[in-house]
């Protein structure tokens, strides 16, 4: 193939591509920082089902015709401190609450959707909470998704040496006068604001890629923190470039001219890194 | 509510809370709940790439579903799945909607599959769950003591020679089957509602294995049944009335196991 075929006329100059990667470079920085304490504290199911939670938020924001975004962030913020309090104590105990939580939260989407629905709303709304599309962004949700990283990377900014002397030995911590459990409920509040602000720009399923693939790759080949955080932020950029780039191009690729989503380009660059991260990792052990 | 287009409705129902009920004994007692909330999403991919590839959605679903359970299970360390799991799901739904853009699919089909539909279960359907369930209950029949032992006390278990990696494998298998048949259902979205309410319930109610099992059991049934009803009766989506009810089961449980456990310590202390 020559070089005038792998990039399709106007990836340069096209406004929705622009937004699309000013927007997921945003969210691949801020989440793959926060994504580096998730994997490490063993709460990518938290984090996971945060993104999905969210959309509790947005499909009630939906039905009272007010901002998804403000409806994302208040069901993700209550959500965080529901399963923080909640599934405190034993990892195993925590398991099951995350998901006794997880399902009520799923539950009431699909009754929330299905009541907008009776007012009118479209029905694909749930497809698009879940999948989202980068190249579909508004220009008005710049600002929000500032704001939001702002807030999440200042609370992460805040706990960061108390999480990591935690996340290596909780007791230790607690012995030197950290408070673990308020430390557990600032993180997960952190935690909250990135997930539901990318979950509502590029959906559940990328937000939940991008937090714990690129952190859980850094971190099988680098074994201190801040090093891996940095390696973390490499990736998910990288991820989301390359990945907007093929969606975009994908276009000119098969004969019936359907591009890839962009969602699974992202997820399948993740995947990529994630297991040259294992075969390297392994090597070097 | 027990017309004849109901029944397949009700007998589906029965099927998926009698199975669910059980196997999420051991979704819950070995803490694999992320697990069994992503290998449901496996169906989904599998439907998709049946329909574009002319095959029956059932096999498609059971397939994909089974291969995504044995690659978590293999991928990842002695009790720790997390991360592994986390990107397999993402990479299913990932790959799902790309098989649905190249085939051209409609959005309508992805939303029936996640969100499920009671009403829309066929006689062939109920046959195809009917064999899953017998296979998936047969499983779990013949490694019923070893999947207990390794799931309570796992260091004694290893020491007597049941490897902990293949338990989470054939756990893996029946949640797989278990999911093929639920999905139609309750979707793959709320199907773990069921695997982990009831079991959840059930284990703070009872200590005794059998009993655990019964209660669970029971739970589920009249979880299912009931949430049947109310969604006939009020026009709910069955989805929201089956995770609710799952919720207020499990709350309950909670209660009594703290009530019990109070009058205990206060027998004690007499």
């Amino acid at each position: 193939m020559r070089a005038a075929n792998l990039i399709s006329p106007g990836f340069f100059t096209s406004e929705p591509v622009h937004l699309a990667l000013l927007v997921g470079v945003i969210v691949a920085i801020v989440t793959a920082l926060v994504g580096v304490m998730t994997v490490m504290r063993a709460q990518t199911f938290a984090g996971h089902a945060l993104a999905d939670l969210g959309s509790v938020g947005g499909a009630a924001a939906l039905l009272l015709g007010v901002s998804q975004l403000w409806g994302f962030v208040v069901a993700g913020v209550i959500a965080a401190i529901i399963l923080e309090l909640v599934g405190m104590g034993k990892v195993r105990g925590r398991d099951v609450t995350t998901g006794i939580v997880f399902s009520a939260g799923l539950g009431l989407t699909a009754l929330l959707l299905y009541l907008s629905t009776l007012v009118g709303a479209s029905s694909t709304a749930a497809v698009s909470v879940l999948f989202g599309s980068l190249f579909v962004l508004d220009k008005s949700v710049v600002p929000g998704v500032i704001v939001l990283s702002v807030l999440s990377l200042l609370l992460l900014g805040l706990l960061w040496r108390r999480l990591q002397l935690t996340a290596l030995n909780g007791e230790m911590a607690s012995a030197r006068g950290v408070n673990t459990r308020l430390t557990g409920l600032g993180f997960i509040i952190a935690l909250a604001l990135a997930v539901e602000m990318s979950s509502l720009t590029i959906g559940a399923v990328l937000s939940t890629a991008l937090l714990v693939g690129p952190a859980a790759s850094a971190l099988r080949v680098c074994s201190r923190i801040a090093p891996s955080a940095a390696l973390a932020v490499v990736f998910g950029v990288i991820a989301v470039v390359a990945g907007v780039w093929i969606s975009y191009n994908s276009f000119a690729w098969t004969a019936s001219h359907r591009a890839w989503p962009v969602s699974f380009c992202i997820v399948l660059v993740v995947v990529i890194e994630y297991a040259i991260c294992r075969v390297v990792g392994k090597r070097r052990v | 509510m027990f017309l004849p287009f109901m029944m397949n409705a009700w007998m589906a129902g029965t099927i998926v809370a009698i199975i669910g009920g059980v196997v999420g004994i051991f979704v819950v007692l070995r803490g694999e709940t992320f697990m069994a909330h992503a290998i449901p999403h496996g169906s989904f991919t599998g439907a998709a790439a049946a329909v574009l590839l002319g095959l029956s959605p059932m096999l498609g679903m059971a397939i994909a579903s089974i291969i995504a359970g044995l690659v978590i299970v293999c991928l990842s360390k002695r009790g720790k799945h997390d991360e592994v799991t986390a990107l397999m799901l993402v990479f299913l739904l990932g790959f799902g909607t790309f098989l649905l853009a190249v085939s051209g699919n409609s959005e309508r089909s992805i939303y029936g599959l996640l969100f499920g539909d009671v009403l829309s279960v066929q006689t062939p359907d109920l046959l195809w769950m009917v064999v899953l369930a017998v296979v998936a209950l047969a499983i779990v029949g013949t490694w019923f003591r070893p999947l207990l032992y390794g799931s309570i006390i796992p260091d004694m278990a290893a020491s007597r020679g049941v490897s902990n990696t293949a338990l989470s494998a054939i756990l893996a298998i029946v949640v797989a089957l278990v999911t093929t048949t639920s999905v139609p259902v309750v979707g793959a979205l709320l199907m773990f509602a069921l695997l982990v309410a009831p079991p959840a319930a059930a284990v703070q109610l009872t200590a005794s294995p059998l009993r655990v099992v019964a209660v669970s059991v029971a739970i589920a049934l009249v979880q299912v049944w009931a949430a049947i009803a109310l969604a006939y009766l009020a026009n709910f989506p069955v989805g929201f009335t089956v995770t609710a009810l799952g919720v207020v089961a499990y709350m309950i449980a909670k209660v009594v196991a703290k009530i019990r456990g109070r009058a205990r310590a206060v027998r004690t202390l007499k």
